[in-house]
């Protein structure tokens, strides 16, 4: 039995809180000497929140970090890597124009005379990677190396330097199965030299290979550390997605009328994004996508709105075959998007309120037609009303609102135009639970005034809740459909779960 | 319909106090400086003078505001202003009417905006290596039609458009005034303006929201070309001849600092033609004032650029933070229909 003093790091009621969200609650994180601990979790979940408080990139609001059992305050990366914390991002922050002796030694060059030691440098850097089995002629520059490669200089830098605590962030993202085996070998050995090493990733084949425990995190809370052998990849997905697995849940939704079949995707897909897939929408339904990150759930939508034109397969509205090519194609048929990246996708922060919601109308009406003041005034109370948008006045740059209230502005952006088909991507995600619940309501309420919508949704619970079919995603196919009494939370993670195993038999 | 009023002059305030300090500090330091006559009907005057002065800044720093507003730049509007005045200087002399001549000259001018227009919006190249490959062809195609030399020219039609006059005032001054006040009411009155601040601010948003993105950035940039265009013909009308080498030499940092002075951020967005107008005049005022004042010309630069990072202080949103409580009222005492609630 293992007792706390093997702790190497331990973070303790870690919180930390954005304008409008609170992106950590309380969140408690043990990681002991020599262990692999993969940390898991869904985009918005609080993953990079909780290892940047760790390496000081954030400053946390509440809570304490214990290194050695000592607590520290790094007030900023370089600060965690003097103390012991290194980290390795996904991609390589080396400089790719330095030859590797140089990346590893960087700022700490060895000296002679007051001049950099080449001879020296490059002689140490031979022996330092010699440890990770490789033999590379260090005074070419970084970037005639591969990914894998870079990734392992990037490693042994951050071990030279920091030596305690290595904090691996979604490393093998790029990297071939060769090189995972590789780059697994030499953190299988740094575990052995008693290194605390915390794992992200999105691969749960590899989180099962590689890691000695598990800490989900969800909504920026904890939902627990479990050891990898006792925990089965079923329970796995329903603490990433579900809240509890046990209650089934079924939603208070009467059954919904069969409204007349208006939207058939037939083999729609596009090559490298999503795998062609058919979809039927009635009227007055709403498609939940279920997956984990990466299934193909964004690529879905996007391909379904022409943000990324589709090269495979046809579509038809009420039997016509119609063009949905670009994104103004796709309004021209009342099609409407709120996409996943609230920030980079969907608001236009320094325009006000009001300018963001007509926006989209007024693309669609073209610039020789501008909608008058007054009208865009009455249309920005309208819904600012309607949502309740809370903003002190229309004119109020969108950028200074909190989350939910962004996102509740950009669903008017498209609600003004009089959409049919809406396209919802993660519409609930890092909004605060007021703004949650009214979103759903808002999305029952469309579906009862005859809209089609697809949600994608990480929430399980949130898709149960308000869809009348589910089509459940894995590896950018589309491999499932739920409806009527199979939509339960149990059976969703059923599916997912089902999906995964097969690929990791 | 007041408050509109009010907010506008807000918006136009700080570009205001600006140019009235400038103003009087000169007129201080020369009586003479305000005085304004009248002879055979035209304005005289150095009031006049800066306004007449300015115009090519002026013009050019009216289509760099809307580019500049798409989070681009222009930086090829010296050189487009050289073609523009060369192409002009050489079809005047070779016999084309008046009219053939400022036809083909506003078509090359846009012309050279589509071509800009089109790597940005389409090749999706940065603009500032977009605009500065046509910066410095474009000086060596002027140089081609001029054959090298100054091309000189006295077709009266096309001198009176650099030195006529019309209601009393120069002609370039008449000119940049209905074009200012004609793009400003095009873009205003109609969405052209709110899209283009959108696709400013956000562009992959904006496209998401259905805004045609690559015609609108290449109407920027085309507008700016003919704005060059236009700057170029009276630049050349000016000195009668068409200098290939120093026709708007520099111009395209004097109006991206006009459109800054002006208070139009370069990270694209909100954006105020009347603002960029007022700025080039500034600057324009400055260099009159110090050329006025008899400084060693070693200094003038370094005067401007000090009276420059002056107003840029004013402006900065430190600054403003700091002296919030002297800032201007600017929709105070008007309470929101939320708060009166």
């Amino acid at each position: 039995m293992q007792t706390s003093s093997d702790n190497i790091l331990s973070a303790v009621r870690i919180e930390k809180g954005f304008p409008g969200t609170k992106a950590l609650d309380k969140v408690d994180f043990h990681l002991r000497r020599g262990e692999v601990h993969a940390l898991l979790g869904e985009n918005g979940a609080g993953k990079s929140t909780l290892i940047k408080c760790l390496t000081g990139a954030y400053r946390r609001d509440g809570g304490s970090i214990l290194l050695d059992g000592a607590e520290v305050d790094p007030r900023d990366t370089f600060d965690a890597q003097r103390l012991g914390i290194g980290t390795v991002y996904q991609e390589v922050n080396l400089l790719p124009n330095l030859t590797v002796a140089e990346n590893l030694f960087l700022g700490r060059q060895p000296r002679r005379f007051g001049m950099v030691d080449t001879r020296t440098m490059n002689r140490k850097a031979r022996e330092l990677l010699a440890e990770y089995e490789l033999d590379l002629d260090v005074t070419r520059d970084l970037a005639s190396f591969s990914v894998a490669i870079q990734q392992v200089v990037a490693i042994a830098r951050a071990v030279d330097l920091s030596g305690k605590v290595l904090i691996l962030d979604e490393p093998t993202a790029s990297l071939d199965a060769h090189e995972v085996a590789m780059l697994f070998r030499i953190v299988r050995r740094l575990k052995a030299r008693g290194l605390g090493i915390i794992f992200i990733t999105h691969f749960l084949e590899q989180v099962y290979e590689i890691s000695d425990r598990i800490t989900v995190l969800r909504n920026g809370q904890l939902v627990g550390t479990r050891d990898t052998s006792d925990l089965s990849r079923r329970d796995l997905i329903a603490m990433m997605i579900g809240r509890e697995l046990a209650a089934e849940i079924h939603s208070a939704r009467t059954e919904v009328a069969e409204g007349r079949l208006r939207y058939r995707f037939r083999n729609y897909g596009r090559r490298g994004r999503i795998n062609p897939f058919d979809l039927d929408v009635r009227a007055g339904e709403v498609v939940g996508i279920a997956g984990l990150l990466g299934s193909g759930r964004t690529e879905t939508a996007d391909v379904l709105f022409g943000a990324h034109r589709a090269d495979s397969g046809t579509a038809e509205i009420d039997g016509q075959t119609v063009d949905l090519s670009s994104p103004r194609a796709a309004i021209r048929q009342k099609f409407g998007f709120c996409p996943e990246d609230r920030k980079t996708d969907g608001i236009v922060g320094d325009l006000s309120v009001r300018e963001n919601i007509v926006l989209a109308l007024q693309a669609r009406r073209g610039w020789t037609r501008p909608i008058s003041r007054a009208e865009q005034n009455r249309l920005a109370d309208q819904y600012i009303r309607a949502l309740d948008i809370r903003t002190p006045d229309r004119e109020k740059p969108i950028k200074l609102l909190s989350g939910g209230n962004q996102q509740k502005a950009i669903l008017a952006r498209w609600l003004a135009t009089e959409p049919e088909f809406l396209i919802l991507d993660e519409p609930t995600r890092g909004i605060d639970v007021g703004a949650h619940a009214e979103i759903v309501r808002l999305i029952e309420s469309l579906r009862e005034k005859g809209l089609s919508l697809i949600v994608i949704s990480s929430e399980i619970e949130e898709l149960v809740a308000y869809s009348t079919r589910v089509v459940v995603l894995r590896d950018r196919t589309h491999v499932a459909e739920l409806g009527g009494d199979r939509i339960t939370a149990h059976q969703i993670v059923e599916a997912i779960a089902a999906a995964n195993e097969r690929e990791a038999s | 319909m007041t408050s509109t009023v009010r907010t506008y002059l807000g918006r136009l305030l700080p570009q205001l106090i600006a140019l009235t300090i400038i103003i009087a500090a000169i007129s201080i330091i020369f009586p003479g400086f305000l005085n304004l006559q009248i002879q055979n009907g035209r304005l005289y005057g150095s009031l006049v003078d800066i306004l007449n002065r300015g115009a090519p800044v002026v013009l050019l720093a009216i289509g760099m505001t809307v580019v500049i507003a798409t989070k681009g730049i222009d930086l090829s509007v010296g050189a487009v202003m050289a073609i523009c005045g060369a192409v002009s200087a050489s079809l005047i002399t070779s016999g084309h009417s008046l009219a053939e001549t400022l036809l083909i000259t506003l078509a090359v001018g846009i012309l050279c905006g589509i071509w800009n227009g089109i790597l940005v919006a389409v090749l999706d190249i940065q603009p500032i290596i977009a605009t500065l490959v046509l910066m410095v062809a474009g000086r060596g195609i002027a140089q081609l039609i001029t054959e090298g030399a100054i091309l000189t020219f006295n077709d009266p039609g096309l001198i009176f458009i650099g030195s006529g006059s019309f209601a009393g005032l120069p002609m370039p001054v008449v000119i940049w005034l209905v074009f200012g006040v004609l793009v400003a009411l095009v873009v205003r009155q109609t969405a052209l303006g709110m899209l283009v601040e959108a696709v400013g601010v956000n562009r992959e948003a904006s496209t998401l929201s259905g805004v045609f993105t690559p015609v609108l950035l290449i109407a920027a940039y085309v507008l700016s070309g003919l704005c060059a265009a236009i700057a170029g013909v009276i630049a050349a009308a000016d000195i009668k001849g068409a200098d290939a080498n120093n026709a708007g030499l520099w111009l395209e940092l004097d109006a991206i600092l006009a459109v800054v002075v002006g208070g139009t951020s370069l990270l694209g967005g909100r954006f105020s033609i009347a603002a960029s107008v007022l700025g080039a005049i500034i600057i324009q005022a400055i260099n009159t004032g110090i050329l006025l004042s008899g400084f060693p010309p070693e200094f003038n630069l370094i005067i401007k650029a000090a009276i420059i990072v002056f107003i840029l202080v004013l402006q900065s949103p430190r600054f403003r933070a700091a002296f919030a409580f002297v800032s201007i009222p600017r929709v105070a005492g008007k309470p929101t229909e939320r708060e009166a609630k």
